[in-house]
């Protein structure tokens, strides 16, 4: 598998105090655990397990993830957002590869 | 030909199907992606069974529907991504990307995968994008052709056909023996076969819009392939959807590529003239 | 030994029932039971409360391996007025638990959409718990739709 690559959606610019809303995407299988290969062995569980969101080192929001969570996770939440500053965006993977990502807004 | 396929051998598909919600009807909802409104209804071509094409799209649920609009959520997207970055990695010993002769996919593939298959003079066949890709690998690059449904076939076919977003599906039917080969498929379309008995045109044709167990049955088109398949989590091929198909028939499938397939991959194709090529599409 | 018909069929039938209670790789499925003490485990034992939390998931999902799933809870999350965590769970699941989304102030509102596994009809239910201990609960029936196009 390709390394997942993360998609993230927010606006450029926002007003002081402005709620906006972040979109998240990413490629993962997320190996239920559950399944078995055509030797009727079942495939180790390996997920996603946690995603995280903060801004300026302030957490924003985060999600404890478990194996009913679909494939290619989907997160979509809010952030108030005070000043200019920077996102960053992390998921952890099961096998312990972290994926990160940052994206900047500009408070007008 | 259309009650041919309507009536014998389809009792017990309708009566699971008359047990079901009536509501059998596809829905009347546009489809705009980014700004750009698809053509999901549109006047078939002369000598078509159908006097109107429908887009798969109008028989999914409203979920569905909305997550192929969505064109951040949409999870085909993911492969589109990574077929953009295939299309610029350099592969095979002659030291090129798709990008190296190509350059920005937007410009030189715009509206190309909307006319696919074409007919290929060398091999004298069709050929659909996988192949072209295979074929430019070969003897443009010096790589070696892709397994059939490897992860970076799907997603670079993806990527290629998905710059033709919004143009409508045009196969030129007068290049080469293209004509005899569309003849082929359609009698494919029409022939049954397997344990159940059943042709493409049983499902997709004579019961398109009734319902065979919980699966609200489309016209088979084949403009938003590669489709993002909830089922799978995973992008799914034309070809890999008619292997799934033939052998839900209970019948042996042919191979990917084959030229039971590429015939029939013509005459699908050519079904939905005039729809919007809607790659990635979701379907359920 | 002799055995009469009666008591070979009384054999038979404790032989089928105890082969079924054996069966080997059939998964544990959660239960209601399962997911009420997760939910116990989750509110320190209260009862959650309906109202100020929306849990929105479609009526009837095309396909279970892709819900969307969005949970809204009525707050202004400052002060003492904050949403500290909402769980996700789905009692026909082979495991209850699907998320746990934890907020702060910085979130702004508590809202959030993801995407869920569901492997059969059943109940999804969402459960809040506030900065200042009470919780809250919504649930949906999801009728999950088994297609006969397996491809």
């Amino acid at each position: 598998m390709a390394t997942p690559k993360p998609r993230v959606k927010l606006p450029k610019t926002a007003s002081a105090g402005e709620i906006i809303t972040i979109k998240t995407l990413i490629s993962h299988q997320m190996e239920s655990g559950q399944r078995k290969d055509k030797n009727g062995d079942p495939i180790p569980r390996q997920i996603i397990n946690k995603f995280s969101c903060e801004f300026n080192g302030t957490p924003v929001f985060s999600c404890d993830i478990d194996p009913a969570i679909s494939a290619n996770p989907y997160f979509e939440f809010n952030a108030k957002v005070a000043e200019s500053g920077t996102f960053k965006f992390t998921w952890v993977d099961d096998d312990g590869s972290v994926y990160e990502h940052e994206a900047s807004i500009e408070v007008k | 030909m259309r009650n041919r396929y309507a009536t014998v051998g389809l009792g017990a598909l309708l009566a699971f199907a008359t047990a079901l919600p009536a509501a059998a009807e596809p829905v009347d909802d546009e489809l705009v992606i980014d700004g750009q409104t698809m053509t999901v209804r549109t006047a078939a071509p002369e000598g078509h069974p159908f006097d109107e094409l429908l887009s798969g799209w109008l028989f999914r649920e409203a979920e569905t529907r909305e997550l192929e609009a969505d064109s951040f959520q949409n999870p085909g997207m993911l492969y589109v991504d990574r077929g953009a970055d295939i299309w610029n990695t350099v592969d095979g010993t002659m030291g090129k990307s798709c990008a190296s002769c190509h350059d920005d996919a937007a410009d030189t593939m715009k509206g190309v995968g909307a006319n696919y298959p074409k007919w290929d003079a060398d091999a004298k066949r069709p050929i659909n994008i996988e192949l072209q890709i295979d074929k430019c690998r070969v003897e443009n690059m010096g790589a070696e052709a892709y397994k059939f449904d490897a992860p970076d076939q799907k997603a670079l076919t993806t990527y290629i056909k998905h710059q033709s977003l919004g143009t409508p599906v045009a196969v030129d039917l007068s290049q080469g023996d293209l004509q005899s080969w569309w003849d082929r498929g359609k009698e494919m379309y029409y022939t049954r076969t397997g344990q159940l008995n059943f042709a493409c045109a049983s499902c997709h044709e004579a019961n398109s819009g009734q319902y065979i167990r919980a699966d609200h049955l489309s016209q088979g088109q084949a403009n938003g392939f590669p489709t993002y398949r909830l089922k799978q989590a995973n992008m799914v091929s034309l070809h890999n959807r008619f292997r799934g198909c033939i052998r839900d028939t209970r019948a042996e499938f042919p191979k990917a590529f084959s030229d039971e397939l590429m015939a029939l991959e013509v005459y699908v194709t050519w079904r939905g003239t005039g729809l919007s090529v809607e790659t990635p599409a979701v379907r359920q | 030994m002799t055995i009469n018909r009666r008591q070979a069929l009384g054999l038979t039938a404790g032989a089928i029932a105890f082969a079924a209670a054996g069966l080997p790789g059939r998964p544990a499925w959660a239960s209601p039971e399962e997911t009420q003490k997760r939910i116990a485990e989750f509110t320190g034992g209260k009862t959650p409360e309906t109202g100020r939390l929306t849990l929105t998931a479609p009526e009837i999902a095309e396909n279970g391996n892709t819900v969307p799933v969005s949970i809204e809870v009525e707050s202004a999350m400052e002060g003492d007025d904050v949403v500290e965590q909402v769980m996700i769970l789905a009692e026909g699941n082979p495991n209850p638990d699907v998320a746990v989304f934890n907020f702060s102030e910085a979130s702004g509102v508590a809202a959030a959409t993801t995407r869920m596994r569901l492997a059969k009809t059943q109940n999804v239910i969402a459960v809040a718990k506030m900065k200042d201990g009470s919780t809250f609960i919504d649930q949906k029936e999801v009728k999950v739709t088994i297609g006969g196009c397996g491809g």
